[in-house]
């Protein structure tokens, strides 16, 4: 494979897709870096997949520029683009065998035949495919027919390869193998890999950036330990992690010390505890989820519904349990769904931070070919990378 | 116990049953005992002849020049009703402006009776004044009687039949063009496949069922639609577009000569049997059925 080619990068800048009747994005910046692996991340209709049918060249955005590398491609053909793409139905010719279905690229393109034959061979060795190269798709199972998908991929030896929901329509078993296999795959090639998704244990175990989009925008750019430790809005702290963080309003927690712009508190069932150090405050039982390892309580907080994660073996809780809240343990966000950060400098800024965040590109820009600097954003990023 | 099931299923199939046996058995089991037989006339019964109608067959060179007709026929409408309802398919199927009206008009000839796009198109063939000689008459060339002259008339009417089942034969890859995933387009375009090699490598292959579907039924459409035929040039001139149907017509019921007719019409079934058994076997190995 060429080395050069294979640190191509992905970045997006002011992309806007509209269709008749709706915006599917509106105004996306993002940078995804070269082999590494990007999720995008999101609830169904957020914009992801439109994002990822923009990258590969399926639509034609209505604004904005992509570039792979140095090379613009929003103008190129599919063809043209240097990159592979898995489908989420893996999009398998129903009528040509294992082999033709792989190497059917490299047929199109007139790849000599001997060098077909030895990339073949490689690709099939990889995915443990040797056995099955002359079947028809119908002739395999869920799990083979995506292996097919992805040796089409990687037969290609494109720098770049796009996942839309891969995994969707495996068994839990064998998505758990197949993530981990995907996610091999990806280092091992140093493959730049770009991955939908709408299940955030798949963003959450397999990426190096998560991108959270919502509503046709970013929400946030980050690391899987950066997103879950420090969520930059309500919308990723209420979408990530399993059940979500508790998001409880600033009144029903009175004396609770926050910054005065404070509309919501925000706290991980895990995060809460029923003694130690911290704010504490009495809560009602409301229900109760016993999982084994972990036990789910309900709790009703000053009229704001809260779930406490308990160790499995704690026994039942009573009917009143007097919670710990740490102070350090708290997330808090202002009335526009925006994190305030206690060591930010500058809180009056964050409603300017706040409207351009949503616009623009999340991580630091090393190679500095953004134009105009973003002192703040800059900053405050730097700290996360 | 399983005598009784047996008893109820017939009662069941009794009332189609009669109806089949009656008019579609019998008289095809009738038809082949009559080719063995003379025709009766007035006072004169029937006599078994053996294989003396059969005999007359090949002396009969109007049975000749219809069996030729009829090749020509099918050589002509089934190719060409066939790749014109898959270019209308494909022109359809992808987005364009009007595509509904399009759709419509292309089916159109489908919903009329034989008997008036036959009209339609004596006006079109019409000497003189018709649609084609107006536009021969713009590019200054002299009238032509297309029907009315023996080099023309079978080429007459094997434009109507064209012109009439493609529309019909359209629907049914249009259906087929349908159920093929966009991702696999997209699949390929990211391959760098040009539209005709995915043409040719997956849509092809892919509505392979549908093209086999679809040329058995123009093949027996070639041997049993012939009602333009009784309107445009009742198999004239000089038997230039008499065709096997037709010519069994003309034997049945203008001449009368039921057992020669009933000859004629084993030999036409027998023609069919043997081209779809054929085609069914012959295409099969090579249509992928999903």
């Amino acid at each position: 494979m060429i080395e050069a080619e294979r640190t191509a990068d992905v970045r997006l800048e002011g992309v806007v897709k509209s269709f008749a009747s709706a915006v599917a994005l509106s105004g996306v910046d993002v940078r995804l870096p070269a082999g590494r692996f990007s999720v995008l991340l999101g609830p169904s209709g957020c914009g992801k997949s439109t994002l990822l049918r923009l990258i590969a060249g399926l639509d034609q955005p209505t604004e904005g520029r992509i570039w792979q590398g140095e090379t613009r491609i929003d103008t190129l053909p599919p063809k043209a683009r240097n990159l592979s793409m898995v489908f989420q139905s893996y999009a398998l010719f129903p009528h040509l065998t294992v082999a033709e279905n792989i190497l059917f690229g490299l047929a199109v393109r007139r790849v000599p035949r001997a060098e077909q034959a030895r990339r073949l061979d490689r690709v099939a060795g990889m995915m443990g495919l040797s056995a099955l190269l002359g079947r028809k798709p119908a002739e395999l199972s869920g799990g083979q027919q995506q292996r097919v998908a992805l040796a089409r991929a990687v037969i290609s030896e494109r720098p770049v390869c796009l996942m839309d929901e891969p995994l969707s329509n495996l068994d839990a078993k064998l998505r758990t193998e197949m993530r981990a296999e995907i996610r091999a795959l990806q280092e091992r090639l140093g493959l730049t890999m770009v991955y939908v998704t709408h299940d955030q244990v798949e963003a959450m175990t397999m990426a190096d950036l998560i991108v959270v989009m919502n509503a046709g925008r970013i929400e946030q750019v980050a690391a899987p330990r950066d997103l879950y430790a420090r969520p930059q809005t309500l919308f990723v702290a209420g979408f990530i992690g399993t059940p979500p963080m508790n998001l409880i309003p600033r009144a029903a927690l009175p004396e609770l010390q926050v910054p005065p712009a404070t509309a919501t508190v925000g706290i991980r069932p895990e995060d809460m505890a029923t003694d130690g150090p911290g704010y504490r405050v009495a809560a009602r039982v409301v229900g109760l989820e016993y999982l084994g390892a972990d036990q789910l309580v309900a709790l009703n907080l000053n009229g704001a519904r809260v779930i406490l994660r308990l160790a499995g073996q704690a026994g039942p809780p009573g009917e009143i349990l007097t919670l710990t809240l740490p102070a350090d343990r708290l997330h808090v966000f202002d009335a526009g769904g925006r994190r305030i950060d206690a060591d930010h400098p500058d809180t009056s800024s964050h409603r300017v931070l706040h409207q351009e965040i949503l616009h623009d590109p999340l991580l630091p820009h090393e190679s500095g070919n953004r134009g105009p600097d973003r002192g703040t954003v800059a900053t405050r990023l730097g700290r996360r990378s | 116990m399983l005598r009784r099931e047996w008893l109820v299923a017939l009662a069941f199939l009794a009332p189609a049953l009669t109806l089949l046996f009656t008019f579609t058995h019998y008289p095809a089991i009738q038809t082949v005992i009559d080719s063995f037989w003379s025709t009766p006339r007035g006072r004169r019964p029937a006599a078994f002849v053996g294989t003396d109608n059969y005999a007359r067959l090949l002396q009969d060179p109007i049975f000749v020049r219809a069996m030729v007709n009829n090749a020509i026929y099918a050589a002509i409408t089934i190719p060409a009703s066939i790749l014109l309802a898959l270019v209308m398919a494909m022109f359809v199927e992808g987005r364009i402006r009007g595509r509904a009206l399009v759709r419509m008009a292309y089916f159109t000839p489908t919903v009329l009776p034989l008997i008036a796009v036959a009209n339609i198109w004596l006006f079109f063939f019409l000497p003189g004044f018709g649609l084609l000689e107006q536009l021969r008459s713009l590019l200054g060339l002299s009238p032509r009687n297309w029907i009315g002259s023996p080099e023309t008339a079978l080429y007459g009417v094997s434009a109507v039949t064209v012109w009439s089942q493609a529309g019909f034969f359209m629907i049914f890859y249009l259906a087929a063009l349908t159920t093929i995933p966009p991702s696999l387009r997209e699949a390929a375009a990211i391959e760098g496949c040009s539209r005709w090699t995915f043409f040719r490598r997956v849509t092809w292959p892919l509505i392979m069922p549908t093209t086999l579907f679809v040329s058995v039924n123009a093949t027996i459409n070639a041997f049993r639609t012939v009602d333009h035929i009784f309107v445009m040039t009742e198999g004239g001139p000089n038997n230039a577009s008499m065709l096997l149907l037709y010519y069994i017509y003309a034997q049945g019921f203008r001449f009368w000569d039921t057992a020669y007719a009933a000859t004629l019409t084993v030999v036409m079934v027998a023609i069919l049997a043997l081209v779809g058994i054929g085609q069914f076997f012959l295409l099969d190995r090579r249509v992928h059925y999903r």
